[in-house]
């Protein structure tokens, strides 16, 4: 029922990577737009191990114990918080959830402020959550561990674009190593509001994908060409030869006639039904970053597929991402030989 | 209290066309007395040697956010109109009053009257009563005034008083929440954007507006080539408009943008590097006017947030003339017209006899090194805050001495 395999690319699968730190050379993961192809490649094999380790009764490894991770989430989040709450959990280190809602931030505490007062705790890694884009970034400039961002605004959620396309290498039965050069793949709904849509435009595009965006005209961003992907309006035609569709999430509070007409407008045009998804390649995937519409941008036949359904399979990649970037990151901390000094940028 | 009669010496007078001609400037009882051969010293005169550097009309910057008199007197600036966005807006002649007050004796504060109560844009404010208590002309702050009614009735109300209406020009309905011009920057950084389209919309209005009303407009800056070239066309009609623009908008475009930049935040935001060339042909042309600082400090409580969170605006008095200068050594401009955007031009729009070196004008004259080099430090501004898109840059062009109606600023 897969889709053919995308060509395989010139490099074996059994990747080297340059010696120690020098593999991922930097001290955040604020973007996948800060990431060379082999970087994110680095990312996507360390979490092969964790998968594995996922699938066991026994889930859990000791390498984080005794450090501290905050995961400061200044805008609500269950799935993502959970995902890096459980992926630091199995690792081993003490994890501690800051709400938001529950925080001085709305006492008027400034973001700098509440970044200065987690660092001064001494956290060993820091993962972010903000509504606007480029918080994260800015308080990595602040803070003295390594930062993670868990989506930032507009601009970027880089473990979710890496755990799709682990899942996608899993999907098409990959090896450790492989990226996924000629797969077609086609990202359709809320592009410009959504910072999912541009990692993975930008994670897809440097693995080899050929990536195409469709939305109505209201919510694409302007000069999204410029990413190097196809630009459509219209669904069916995005649709044509992709291998992997993958579903944005359409905030209903959009939907009051601001960007689209109605929810129900939108399914008509956008919807993933059955008889759309028959318009893909045959055996196409089907993904969604989740909480997803049922009966909106995705029906419930397509999304609970046993066969074309990648939704579950996503937030199981998700924990393993996230325990491959806290690990990685955390090597400085945690003195692993050939990791005591950053290369690259960072130095 | 007049301050002693003052002649300048051996110094290069920047008037109002062709190159700085060699001539001794006079001033007695705070004006402008005698240039050339009658500016003879005479006895008990005070004697500077502008040792033949620059003699220039002190600066008028037309539009700033705050009065910070270190900053503007480090840039040459002798007077500043004040835009109504304080905390409150100058929509109350009491306020107006105090404000005109403020700078004195040694710089003059123009005040602009809010054009609306609370610079809501709708209900119109006492104008008269403030022209009264001293503004100089009406301003609808760093906002649109959406309601067209609203905005025709103001041009209206405003041709009959005669004051010069200033206005913001972006469609705030287009504009909405956005903090930065849509296109490729705007995109990969996830940005909320407007397209450039929100300036030339309310350039076309406010222009159509004007010419219906015969007031006159100034529109404050004017930052895309197709609402420039409403401004030209409209000029070539005989329309009362004009054009201003701050540094920032011919010397930076949305690329500066990437790594979230705060102080590349204004408003209106940057643009694309095509748009900055048409602002500077359209400096070159005649077709702006007015380069003011847009002059707002901005401490890090309201800067040092995520980009779409920070307040716009930058400290601009201190850069205001070398980098206008920048544009004579690259050729659009030549001297005579850079003080006549800088000075001449904002003075005769808020209607005060300064900004020009000719007998009887206010004696604000600056004695300009348009050659020094030096480099910006958003460490060591002279302004209240720091908040420059320019730091560490190397600019040329230094104020060496400054007087305000005849009286030296130390």
């Amino acid at each position: 029922m897969h889709p053919s395999n995308p060509s395989p690319s010139s490099e074996s699968p059994a990747r080297s990577y340059p010696a120690g730190g020098l593999a991922f050379p930097h001290r955040d993961l604020t973007g996948i737009g800060q990431l060379a192809r082999h970087e994110i490649l680095y990312l996507l094999d360390e979490a092969e191990q964790w998968v594995e380790l996922n699938r066991q009764s026994h889930k859990r490894a000791d390498l984080l114990s005794g450090l501290t991770i905050i995961n400061a989430f200044f805008e609500n989040s269950t799935r993502t918080l959970l995902s890096f709450e459980i992926a630091g959990k199995r690792l081993g280190a003490d994890v501690v959830n800051m709400h938001a809602a529950t925080s001085s931030v709305k006492k008027g505490e400034t973001l700098i402020d509440t970044a200065m007062t987690l660092n001064a705790m001494r956290a060993d890694a820091i993962v972010i959550r903000h509504a606007s884009s480029g918080a994260v970034r800015l308080i990595a400039e602040k803070v003295d561990c390594p930062v993670l961002n868990a989506g930032d605004g507009q601009h970027e959620h880089p473990t979710q674009a890496l755990l799709d396309a682990l899942t996608i290498r899993h999907a098409l039965g990959l090896p450790k190593g492989s990226d996924l050069n000629g797969l077609k793949v086609t990202i359709c709904g809320d592009i410009l509001h959504s910072r999912v849509a541009r990692s993975n435009i930008l994670s897809l595009t440097a693995l080899g994908c050929e990536v195409s965006v469709c939305a109505p005209p209201a919510l694409m961003p302007a000069e999204i060409e410029v990413m190097c992907v196809h630009v459509f309006h219209d669904f069916d035609s995005a649709l044509k030869g992709a291998q992997v569709v993958m579903m944005l999430r359409l905030q209903m509070e959009r939907m009051q006639g601001q960007f689209i007409p109605s929810p129900r407008e939108y399914r008509h045009l956008y919807g993933l039904s059955l008889d759309r998804l028959a318009k893909a390649e045959a055996g196409a995937l089907v993904m969604h970053p989740g909480p997803m519409n049922r009966g909106v941008e995705i029906d419930s036949q397509v999304a609970d597929h046993v066969e074309r359904s990648l939704i579950t399979r996503q937030v199981e990649s998700g924990v393993a991402i996230r325990m491959a970037c806290l690990e990685v990151l955390t090597r400085r901390t945690r003195q692993v030989p050939g990791w005591d000094h950053l290369g690259g940028e960072n130095a | 209290m007049t301050p002693q009669s003052l002649v300048i010496t051996n110094g290069r007078l920047v008037v109002s066309s062709g190159e700085p001609v060699a001539a001794d400037l006079r001033c007695t009882g705070g004006r402008i007395a005698a240039l050339g051969a009658d500016a003879a010293p005479q006895p008990g005169d005070a004697v500077f040697d502008a040792g033949g550097m620059l003699v220039t009309p002190g600066l008028v910057d037309l539009g700033v956010f705050a009065i910070d008199k270190p900053a503007f007197h480090f840039g040459g600036i002798t007077r500043a109109a004040l835009m109504p966005d304080q905390g409150p807006p100058l929509d109350h002649p009491a306020r107006v009053r105090f404000a005109a007050q403020s700078g004195k004796p040694d710089f003059w504060v123009h005040p602009l009257a809010a054009a609306t109560r609370g610079l809501d844009g709708t209900e119109l404010a006492e104008l008269a009563l403030m022209r009264e208590a001293g503004a100089r002309a009406v301003s609808t702050g760093r906002r649109w005034i959406a309601d067209s009614g609203v905005m025709l009735r103001l041009l209206s109300y405003c041709a009959m008083l005669d004051l010069v209406v200033v206005s913001h020009a972006e469609d705030a309905g287009l504009a909405g929440q956005a903090v930065a011009t849509a296109g490729e920057v705007a995109t990969r950084l996830g940005l909320p954007s407007a397209p450039a389209e929100a300036e030339s919309l309310a350039v076309a209005r406010d222009i159509a507006l004007a010419e219906m009303t015969g007031a006159r407009l100034h529109i404050r800056q004017v930052t895309t080539a197709k609402a420039l070239d409403l401004v030209r066309g409209a000029k070539l009609r005989g329309v009362q408009v004009t054009a201003g623009v701050t540094p920032a908008h011919f010397m930076l475009s949305d690329l500066e943008l990437v790594d979230f930049r705060t102080f590349c935040r204004f408003s209106p935001p940057l643009r694309a590097d095509e748009d900055r060339k048409a602002v500077i042909a359209a400096i070159g042309d005649g077709t702006i006017d007015v380069i003011a600082s847009g002059h707002d400090p901005r401490g890090p409580e309201d800067k040092r947030l995520p980009f779409a969170d920070a307040e716009p605006g930058m400290a601009g008095a201190e850069t205001l003339l070398p980098l206008s200068l920048t544009l004579v050594r690259d050729g659009v401009i030549d001297m005579a017209r850079a003080f006549a955007l800088l000075a001449a031009n904002p003075a005769a729009l808020l209607g005060v006899n300064a900004g020009r070196l000719a007998v009887g004008a206010e004696a604000d004259i600056a004695v300009v090194n348009p050659a020094r080099p030096w480099i910006v430090n958003s460490d060591k501004m002279a302004a209240s805050a720091g908040n420059t898109p320019f730091d560490r840059r190397p600019v040329e062009g230094r104020v060496l001495a400054l007087w305000k109606g005849g009286a030296r600023i130390d």
